[in-house]
Formats: structure tokens, sequence, C-alpha cells
């Protein structure tokens, strides 16, 4: 199964991004043998809708779980119907959260914000 | 002259000093862009002439067409389309109404539709002529509502244009056809910091601009060492009078005061000098 965070850098050791939809990065991580690639996020400095777009990309990824601290309407939007279950993050790794996530130590991300809209996001 | 009269910070009396300069203009025309909060109209108490609903073009789909190539996805700068489950999902609010995608679609699975965003309130209050905007509840972006107020000025008509606080891009649709922009602003460090905005957006737009102080303390100069640092033509320092506060929280027009009527006569004629007018 195909994990996503959003990341601050490319690596399992980073911490995960405050942001969804302005991440810099997304980590997608396969939870069957390990293997993990970190991808660009191009909405990164979108002029709007980045949710959307990076809801997109994480649905393009073929990711069937996204782990984040948090996510605003329009990407929720597109994650449900893409069937990718949300999770919210903990603080640590992408590594060790990927860990708790194996072993159910995580909650459902169920709060989700009415999105930020050209106001920043932080 | 097309005037626009803009702080970026608000609560400056952006809206005291637009309804005040258009009722001592001649058969003028005040505009009222601010739409997520129209309140010229409290202090010229317009006649109601018409109304007029402003709707904007999105896309919408047909299922059953789309075979998911994702252009308009790739299209589309503000990300208003997404395509996902094999189902092409449209946000209606994000969408700038380029009508980009429906042009691209191979398959002519997109079509526009209209969706209302607001309306404008044509008036009348004596010899002004006003117009406000309205933008709707939960809508995103009053610009088209303006461009539609803007477009809307008879030609050689003098028109006062009351701008949305801020800097961004209500604003620059508000300035787009002026003359000269009136930079208001108050003897507050905030009040300074966003008038710097607004400076570097005039001067970017290549506006003719100048200054008024309103709200000006004695002994208190930091709003007017900025302008003389930045080279700035101060056309008026109004002083904070607490009767002139309350005579406003009456909607009430300060130039129904003689005191108040030449300030504004005389402000009014130093900017069509300084717009060589």
């Amino acid at each position: 199964m195909k994990i996503a965070l959003p990341v601050d850098q490319k690596t399992m050791d980073s911490p995960i991004s405050p942001s969804f939809g302005r991440a810099p990065y997304f980590l997608v991580v396969d939870t069957e043998g390990g293997d993990f690639e970190a991808v660009a996020n191009e909405a990164a400095m979108a002029p709007g809708g980045a949710g959307i777009k990076a809801a997109q990309k994480i649905a393009d990824l073929g990711a069937e779980v996204l782990i984040t601290y948090r996510c605003g309407q329009n990407a929720h939007d597109v994650l449900s119907a893409a069937k990718i279950k949300l999770m919210r993050a903990v603080a640590g790794t992408a590594g060790e959260v990927v860990a708790l996530f194996q072993e159910g130590k995580l909650e459902e991300l169920t709060q989700i914000h009415p999105g930020f809209h050209g106001r920043g996001g932080m | 002259m097309r005037l626009a009269v803009l702080s970026g910070k608000g609560g400056t009396g952006k809206t005291f000093v637009s309804v005040n300069l258009a009722s001592v203009a001649k058969e003028a025309i005040y505009l009222d862009c601010d739409v997520e909060e129209p309140n010229g109209w409290i202090f010229l108490k317009p006649e109601l002439e018409k109304k007029q609903t402003i709707s904007v073009p999105y896309p919408q789909v047909d299922q059953a067409r789309c075979h998911g190539c994702k252009k308009c996805v790739e299209f589309c700068k503000f990300n208003a389309l997404s395509y996902v489950g094999e189902k092409l999902l449209v946000f209606p609010q994000m969408c700038h109404s380029c009508g980009g995608c429906v042009l691209l679609c191979p398959q002519k699975a997109l079509v526009e539709i209209e969706r209302e965003i607001g309306s404008i309130e044509y008036g009348r209050a004596g010899e002004l002529e006003t117009r406000g905007g309205i933008l709707k509840l939960g809508e995103p972006s009053g610009v088209p509502i303006i461009e539609k107020l803007i477009g809307s000025i008879p030609a050689g008509k003098p028109a006062v244009i009351d701008c949305p606080p801020g800097s961004s891009c209500t604003v620059m649709e508000s300035i787009s056809k002026s003359d000269y922009c009136l930079l208001v602003t108050e003897p507050t460090a905030f009040g300074i910091h966003n008038l710097a905005l607004v400076l570097e957006l005039v001067k970017l737009m290549d506006k003719p601009h100048g200054v008024l102080i309103n709200k000006g303390l004695p002994g208190e100069t930091m709003a007017r060492d900025y302008c003389i640092r930045e080279g700035l033509t101060i056309l008026e320092t109004i002083p904070y009078d607490s009767k002139l506060a309350y005579t406003i929280s009456q909607g009430q027009l300060a130039v129904e005061k003689p005191k108040y009527r030449q300030l504004f006569e005389g402000l009014l004629g130093r900017i069509e000098k300084e717009a060589g007018l």
C-alpha cells in the first residue's frame, strides 16, 4: 500500500510539513518493501487552489492513504472522490509516523478546515 | 477626472473622504467599489433607480462525454478542476472565468454556465449619481463586479472611486482606469505600513498620487515625516475632531458644515491641479 505525507525535506527523517497544499515535497512510501520516493509539490507556489492541485498529485501518485496535520475542504473533496484515506499526523519524522500508522496508532483526520484561499495558510 | 481614493489600511477614512469629495464635485458620480462592505450609501442616502445582477461564467461538465484526458486540469492556473476516481470535479469558486478549459476540451465535455456573484445598485442623491457593488456572502472575489462598476462610468463624467481596503486584486481593478489616486492615511504605525503598500502599487501602475492625512494629532508627525521622506505631496491634513467623528457616526456628511465644505472644495481644487486638469 502506498502512503503519502507532506514533508519539509526529501528524506524519511524529515518532519511532516504543517501545510498540505503548500508543503515543499510529498513523500510516497510503499509499505510493502519500504521503498520511498520524494516528489516536489508543484502546487506549493500556485496562485490559488493549491490544495486541489496537491490532492490531484496524491491521487495521480496512486496513494491510498495521506497522513497530514491538516487538510482544507477543497482538497478533502478531491481526496474523498479519489477514495484516499486521511490520517492525522503526529510529531516525529516521516519514518516514525509511517511506523506508527503501520502499528495502527494513528487516528483518522476528521477535522477539515474551510481553507485559507489566498490568505497564506499558516 | 476619475479620482480613486485608497488607503491600504481599513478605517483610515476612505469612505469619509470619498463621499464628501463626491458631494462637492459638480455633476459627479460616486462609485462604491468596497463590494465586501459597501457603506457610502449610509452617508449619501441615494434613491435606488436600478439594480443589476452580476454573474460570472464557470465550467459545467458532462461526465458521460469526459474521457479523463486531464487537459483542462493541467491548463487551469487556478486549479478549479480536478480529475480523480474517473470523475471530473469542478470548483466554481476557484474559477477565474477565462473559458480556456471549455476551448481546450477535445471531447466538448465542458460548457460554460453562469453563477450570480452579486449586484450593482444604481442610485441618485440630488445632483450626484451613485453606483455601489455588492458581493454575495461566501463569494471569494469581487473583481468582476468592480470591473463592471468601473466600466459603467460615462465618458467624461467626473468620478470618485471609493476603493476597498488592502492592495490586492480588488484595489488594482478599482484604480485601473483612474487619472489620480488619493492615498488616505492616519498617523499610526499600521496606517503608514499599509500606506507604503499602496504607494508601491500606485507607482507600479504609474498613477499620479498624493496623500491625505486623516485624524491628525498635534505633535504627532510620523505620517508627515514618512511623506517627506518618500517625497510625497500632502494635499491635506484633517485634524482629529471628536465632533466630526460624531457627525460621521450619525451617517451625516461633513460638508453640511461650512468649515468642512470649504476644506473639501479646497482639496478637490488641489487634486484637479495636481492631476493637471
